[in-house]
């Protein structure tokens, strides 16, 4: 059977409603009155945009203080990493690694993983479009989970307070890093994964044509 | 074109007839992503949980969610003082930021999805239907109750090295209110709100 999408016929899904409605200059859903859209508009540059934002980001996020704990002893800065290994110090492990996966490695393979998918998309590659609509599919699942740590400052700096053994107070790390998750899952929201597959999509449809091709040029 | 659809993430043209349709739903047969999904009572069921996750977001915020017992000294914090007092520590991006996730935006959602079921469920159709839906859709993944719990944990173990940490009430709360916002995202399905608004009158 040979494939059949929805942009060969010129429709599109309601992004509201979900109704396939024909494309045209302005055309609106025949259900909701929404703008219909081939795609996300400008998803692209939108992404890039907040992309980079969100990398200029990880680096203040990573190695500025989230917390700074005044006691009789002096003042501590914690970072990220230094809360990683205050938790595996004191026998933590379990706890470490979820903290780990959720400040360090979720939000670094995030922003690599969106990258890889648009230049794909850019580079007009075809292969593989099922994995890396996949892996997609997990991204938009983990990516809140990078909240975690701007959470546990929130409630230990309300906690730790006016104490006579410590005070804490968050570092300008903690809004960083906040920003940081708040710019990527901006940047998986403005990403369509219908681009993925739409130069696989024309490569499969025009298939015969194309291997045709290919062969002649390499004979 | 009634019977036709595509998959919302790999454009393949579907013909509703032709999608293999379990009990639980339709999953794209080409990338495998869910086209909708059927549940029995679906709108009674989400209106019910809805109801739940109100009195339980209400309940959540009354209550402290940590204490701590430094040396006979007792403190706690319910979720507007963890708010508070980050905006006394000049971060008041941050202080949003945990209440949106947490509070504001679970309690709008909530609200927005009694005034939209309540009237389809005596078959009628709520005024800005397509507004609140939208809105929906857009403010769903900033509502991270299950994230905050597992802060609240993370803390209570950071805090145990310092002093007796005290688990309070309202943890048990935003605990059953994430099971209760969980329950309500495998009930609901948007498109059967729609075919419900359809049929209102
Ligand atoms: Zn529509
Ligand atoms: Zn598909």
């Amino acid at each position: 059977m040979k494939l059949q999408t929805a942009t060969q016929h010129d429709l599109a899904l309601c992004e509201v409603c979900g109704q396939l409605g024909k494309l045209a200059n302005n055309a609106q859903c025949i259900r909701c009155a929404t703008r219909l859209h081939h795609r996300k508009p400008h998803s692209i540059q939108y992404t890039w945009a907040l992309l980079i934002a969100a990398y200029v980001l990880y680096v203040p996020a990573n190695l500025l203080p989230i917390m700074e704990t005044r006691s009789l002893f002096g003042v501590q800065r914690d970072t990220i990493l230094s809360g990683v290994a205050f938790l595996w110090n004191s026998g933590s492990w379990i706890l470490a690694l979820i903290v780990f996966i959720a400040s360090v490695a979720v939000p670094m393979l995030k922003l690599l993983s969106m990258t890889l998918l648009v230049v794909s998309v850019q580079i007009k590659n075809t292969m593989a479009p099922l994995p890396r609509a996949r892996l997609y599919r997990l991204l938009e699942l983990i990516g809140r989970w990078s909240m975690l740590d701007v959470y546990v400052v929130a409630i230990l700096v309300a906690l730790v307070q006016a104490q006579s053994l410590a005070t804490m107070a968050p570092g300008p790390g903690v809004l960083a890093f906040g920003a940081v998750v708040v710019l990527s899952m901006l940047a998986t929201m403005a990403f369509d994964p219908r681009l993925i597959w739409d130069t696989a999509n024309q490569t499969e449809i025009n298939g015969e044509v194309s291997t045709h091709a290919n062969q002649s040029t390499a004979a | 074109m009634r019977d036709l659809t595509a998959c919302p993430e790999c454009d393949l043209l579907l013909n509703s007839t032709h999608v293999t349709a379990t009990k639980g739903g339709a999953t794209c047969p080409r990338c495998a992503a869910e086209l909708f999904r059927r549940h029995p009572d679906s709108l009674e069921r989400s209106l019910a949980l809805t109801c739940a996750a109100l009195v339980l977001l209400f309940l959540a915020n009354s209550f402290p969610i940590v204490g701590l017992n430094i040396q006979g000294h007792q403190v706690e914090t319910t979720l507007f003082g963890t708010a508070r007092q980050l905006w006394r520590d000049d971060m008041p991006i941050v202080a949003v930021l945990l209440l949106a996730t947490t509070v504001v935006i679970p309690l709008v959602e909530m609200l927005a999805m009694a005034w939209i079921l309540f009237p389809l469920r005596f078959q009628r159709r709520p005024p800005g239907f397509a507004l609140l839906i939208r809105a929906l859709q857009l403010a769903h993944p900033w509502a991270m109750v299950e994230v905050f719990i597992l802060g609240v944990l993370v803390s209570l173990v950071k805090l145990s090295h310092l002093a007796d940490v005290l688990p309070g009430p309202a943890i048990w709360c935003f605990g059953a209110l994430m099971l209760v916002l969980a329950a309500l995202s495998t009930v609901l399905d948007h498109r059967t709100l729609w075919q419900s608004w359809e049929r209102a009158a």
